[in-house]
Order: structure tokens, then C-alpha cells, then sequence
């Protein structure tokens, strides 16, 4: 793993009590880069991305950030290094406004930059820009991601991190979502922010990513570019029941 | 008449429980500790400024620091002892508050004693509005009122109009993900703390030349704002608010109409209100 790396993380073992659950993930994410995570339910995705954001601690092994070591750090000193988390389950502030979840979490980046702003974020979701006065409880799930993807930008990262960016969502929203994301990849790579993303559409998920990781029982057992995981059918068939 | 001053105090007395209750609902909301040793903060800003202002001869002087000491106290404590108990279960909590509470009237009684104490008006305020013949109210009440008021619009003012009360708010609604956006939330839930305990404890301060400065007065008062808690819904601010100027009514209505059983019409109304709302009645279902 080269310095380039934004996120390095080495032999990562993580537990939920007594149920050991990641065992021993190398996994790193280069700066611009696209990196799509799969895997069958309960296979230890999320819990990989929250030991990654301080979430979960990790037993064994190491996170770093630009080479720094940030295993264990709390989460906000590992978001305010450019990591922004869109969770499973969206993580709506419930008790705030639309604007209120987007202005919260406005934050420029480490090096100064706010290429990201309230009406930035507005122009990327015209929807929300209707809603703004709204509670976050009272947006359609595919509001919700929208609003939780606006408020992930507002800290203007350099890392991205989505959890089943498109679960639950009808086809004609999550092909939305899709779009966004792509818009977000484009402009992105141009400002050297990263995109790891969980989501079940392989078709749509190696569309955008550089590269796909196969998670199984908390190990790694695939790593390469789409087209490297499509010529493999069995492990497609196997790992993700296509 | 009678009833214009019987609803000046009701208000006066409501918005008193508003500056107590307030803190102790956002530390059970956002911190979800329910910190039993609350009311011993408006008893430790009693006797601050009960001891302040012997020694300085100021009541201005002494509600100030003495809320300033309390705030120090209160970030002390958090920082040392209540931060470990946010994982735990509440058993662990009512046990160590109730300790606290042991301890602080036990340091009360090391340093003032145990008689009753009381504190002067200070002269600029010491006289009685004139309502009619026979009755006039005292401008000292109206100030309590007063401040408390600018307080309790202070606090509105920052948790719905600031982005410190958005981070607030959204600590409440899910701590974690506020962490994952970059909150500090042990820096924040130390503030929410400490700014909770100097809010009981000038309370005390201010209330204190009304009231006699006493042992255990910290202990009645934990009472009532459990109940103001309980009924506003855990963590609402608004719902403190209607739920302390409501308590301060049922108090004195209570008093009013049926003397003997005035000690039952809190619970009275807490009991209704649960029935129709039990989520309180600041928080949404
Ligand atoms: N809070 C928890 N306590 C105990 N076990 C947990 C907890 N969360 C998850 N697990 C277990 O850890 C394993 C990995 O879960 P994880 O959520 O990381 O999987 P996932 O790949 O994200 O699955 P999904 O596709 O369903 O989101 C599962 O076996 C799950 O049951
Ligand atoms: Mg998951």
C-alpha cells in the first residue's frame, strides 16, 4: 500500500462482545478512488465501515489516515480529518429541520477548502431545496438519503462513506441516487475526494466503482475491477446470489 | 387582586422550576443520565451566595460567581465521575447521583453548618409595589421573574436559532451519528452539563433572598423537577418550559382551594397528563 493511500487500514479484527466479527481486513482507498463493498447480509460490511469511522472498536490492526494512525480515535477526530458517513438506515436528525440537518454539519475542510456550500448542496437536490423547513422525519426515504448524502457533503470530505446507499428505495429513486452519485464521483475526482460505498446492485455499484471488495464472514475473498468480478460468475453466484 | 399576586408568584415560581428543570431534562435527553444530585446544585448556589455575599456584601457580586463556581463544579464532576456513567444502567446512575447527593449535603454541613440561613434583598429592590389598600408586591419577586424570563429566551435563542443548538439538538436525536459528522461530543455533553448545573444553581442563587437557605432544600426541589421532566417529555426544552409554568399553577391553585391536600395537585396533574400524553408533553409520539 502506497503513501497515496487517504485510508489504510491493516489486520483489522473487530468484535461485538463476545462474537468475533472482522477477521484480520486490509483494505485501503486512494485518494479520487471509487471502492464498491459487497457482500450477503450480515457479512460484516457495516461493521467494517464503522471500525474504519470509530464506530466499532477495533481489537487488532491498524486505521490510518494519510499515514497517521487514528485506530480507536474518536469518531469526530476522524470525521474532521475529510471522513463523511452516510449510514444504514439514513441517521436523520428527526428533531431538526431539512436545513437544520444540512447546516449542522457545515464544515470547510482540513485544507480550507468549502467547495461544498448550503447552496451547492441545494442545487445537487432540488428536492430538498423544497423542503427545507421540513422535519427530517417528515421526507420519503429517498428524501431522506438525498438530505443524508447533502448533510455528508456539507462537511466537504475526502471521504465518502455510503451504506446501502439505495436499500429500501423504489427503482425510479435509487436510479436517482445512482445519478447523484456519479455526479458526485465526477466532480469529486477533480477535487480528490473518495467514495467507498455499500450496496446490493452490483450492476450499478461496478458502474462507478474502480474497484470491488467481496466481503464473506469478515474476510476479503474477492479484490478487483468489475469486469475482473464479472469474467468469475461462480464467485458472483457463490458470494452474492447472481 | 388577590389572584393577580396569587399568579405573579405561580408564574415567578414556575419559571424558577423552568431554570432548574431545564438542565436536568437536556442532561437525561441528550446524555441519558438522570442525575439525582441536580437538585443539590440549587443548594450549593444557595449558600455560594449565601457565603458570597456575607463576605462581600453584594448580592451582585455573589449570584454571578457563585453560578461561575457551580459551572466549574459542574465541568469537574462530568469530566471526573458522571462521563462514566453514560454506557451504564440506570441502577448504577441513581445509585452514584444519590452518593453525590450524600456528599454535598455533608460538605454543606462541614462548611455552613446545619442552621437555616437567610440573605438580605439588596436595597435598590427592597420595596413593595402598592396594589391596593392592604396588599403590594415585593420587587424583588418581579425581578426573579424577570430574569428568569430573559434567561429562558437566552436558552430558547441558542438551542433553536444557533448552530450550538442544532449540535445540541442533534446529539439528542443520535449522539453517534453526530460524532461521525464531526461533533465533539464529549466537549459538548461536558458544556450541556456543566451549563445545566450553573443554570440549578442560579436558581438557587437568585431565589435565595426569597427563600431560606437550608439543608436539604435541594432534595424538594429534585422532586418537583423530576416531575416537570417527566411531564414536559424527556429532553424538551419547550416542554420544560409549559410543564414548569403549569406545576407553578397546580401549586398554587392547590393552595389556594384546598389547603390541606396542596401538596397532592403536582402529582394530580402529572398523573392526567400522563394519561393523555405519556411521551410528555413536549416530544412527539
Ligand atoms: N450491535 C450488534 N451486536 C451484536 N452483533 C451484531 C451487531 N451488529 C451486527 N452484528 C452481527 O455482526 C455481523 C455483521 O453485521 P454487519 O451489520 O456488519 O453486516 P452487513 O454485511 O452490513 O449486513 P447487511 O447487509 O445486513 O447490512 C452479523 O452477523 C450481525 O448479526
Ligand atoms: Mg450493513
Amino acid at each position: 500500500m502506497s503513501a497515496a493511500n487517504l485510508l489504510e487500514a491493516r489486520g483489522l479484527h473487530s468484535y461485538y462482545g463476545a462474537s468475533h466479527i472482522l477477521h484480520g481486513i486490509d483494505f485501503a482507498v486512494g485518494t479520487g478512488e471509487v471502492v464498491g463493498l459487497m457482500g450477503r447480509n450480515g457479512m460484516g460490511k457495516t461493521t467494517l465501515l464503522r471500525t474504519l469511522l470509530g464506530l466499532v472498536p477495533a481489537r487488532q490492526g491498524e486505521v490510518r489516515i494519510d499515514g497517521r494512525i487514528m485506530t480507536n480515535a474518536a469518531p469526530h477526530r476522524i470525521a474532521r480529518q475529510g471522513v463523511a458517513y452516510v449510514p444504514e438506515g439514513r441517521g436523520i436528525f428527526a428533531n431538526l429541520s431539512v436545513r437544520e440537518n444540512l447546516l449542522m454539519a457545515a464544515r470547510p475542510a482540513a485544507d480550507g477548502n468549502t467547495l461544498w456550500t448550503f447552496e451547492r448542496v441545494l442545487d445537487t437536490f432540488p428536492r430538498l431545496a423544497e423542503r427545507l423547513d421540513h422535519g427530517g422525519q417528515q421526507l420519503s426515504g429517498g428524501e431522506q438519503q438525498m438530505l443524508a448524502i447533502g448533510r455528508a457533503l456539507m462537511t466537504n470530505p475526502r471521504l465518502l462513506i455510503l451504506d446501502e446507499a439505495t436499500e429500501g428505495l423504489a427503482p425510479l429513486i435509487a436510479r436517482e441516487i445512482w445519478r447523484i452519485l456519479d455526479r458526485i464521483r465526477a466532480s469529486a475526482i477533480a477535487a480528490g475526494v473518495a467514495i467507498v460505498v455499500v450496496d446490493k446492485n452490483f450492476a450499478a455499484l461496478s458502474a462507478i466503482a474502480n474497484r470491488n471488495l467481496i466481503l464473506v464472514k469478515g474476510r476479503i475473498v474477492f479484490e478487483g475491477s468489475g469486469s475482473e468480478l464479472k469474467a468469475q460468475p461462480e464467485l458472483m453466484q457463490q458470494h452474492l446470489g447472481i | 387582586m388577590f389572584y393577580l399576586i396569587q399568579l405573579l408568584n405561580a408564574v415567578q415560581y414556575g419559571l424558577l422550576l423552568f431554570l432548574l428543570s431545564s438542565g436536568l431534562t437536556l442532561i437525561f435527553g441528550i446524555m441519558g443520565v438522570i442525575n439525582l444530585a441536580h437538585g443539590s446544585f440549587y443548594m450549593v448556589g444557595a449558600y455560594l451566595t449565601y457565603w458570597l455575599s456575607k463576605m462581600t456584601g453584594s448580592l451582585w457580586f455573589a449570584i454571578p460567581i457563585g453560578t461561575a463556581i457551580a459551572f466549574a463544579i459542574g465541568l469537574l464532576l462530568e469530566t471526573t465521575i458522571i462521563r462514566r456513567l453514560y454506557r451504564r444502567d440506570h441502577l448504577y446512575q441513581v445509585l452514584l447521583t444519590f452518593g453525590l447527593i450524600l456528599v454535598f449535603e455533608e460538605l454543606r454541613s462541614i462548611f455552613f453548618g446545619d442552621e437555616v440561613h437567610g440573605v438580605a434583598v439588596p436595597e435598590v429592590l427592597n420595596f413593595s409595589i402598592p396594589l391596593t389598600e392592604t396588599l403590594s408586591y415585593p420587587v424583588y419577586r418581579l425581578f426573579i421573574t424577570a430574569v428568569c424570563l430573559a434567561i429562558a429566551a437566552l436558552l430558547y435563542f441558542v438551542i433553536h436559532k444557533t448552530r450550538a443548538g442544532m449540535m445540541i439538538r442533534a446529539g439528542n436525536s443520535n449522539p453517534e451519528m453526530a460524532s461521525a459528522l464531526g461533533v465533539n461530543i464529549p466537549l459538548l455533553f461536558a458544556a450541556v452539563f456543566a451549563v445545566g448545573i450553573a443554570l440549578a444553581a442560579f436558581a438557587g442563587a437568585i431565589a435565595a433572598p426569597v427563600t431560606s437557605v437550608a439543608p436539604g432544600m435541594g432534595n424538594q426541589v429534585l422532586i418537583v423537577c423530576l416531575v416537570v421532566v417527566v411531564i414536559g417529555g424527556i429532553g424538551s426544552i419547550n416542554g420544560a418550559m409549559i410543564a414548569s409554568l403549569l406545576i407553578g399553577l397546580a401549586d398554587t391553585l392547590g393552595k389556594i382551594l384546598a389547603p390541606e391536600y396542596s401538596g397532592v395537585a403536582v402529582y394530580l396533574l402529572m398523573a392526567a397528563i400522563l394519561l393523555w400524553r405519556p411521551q410528555g408533553l413536549g416530544n412527539k409520539s
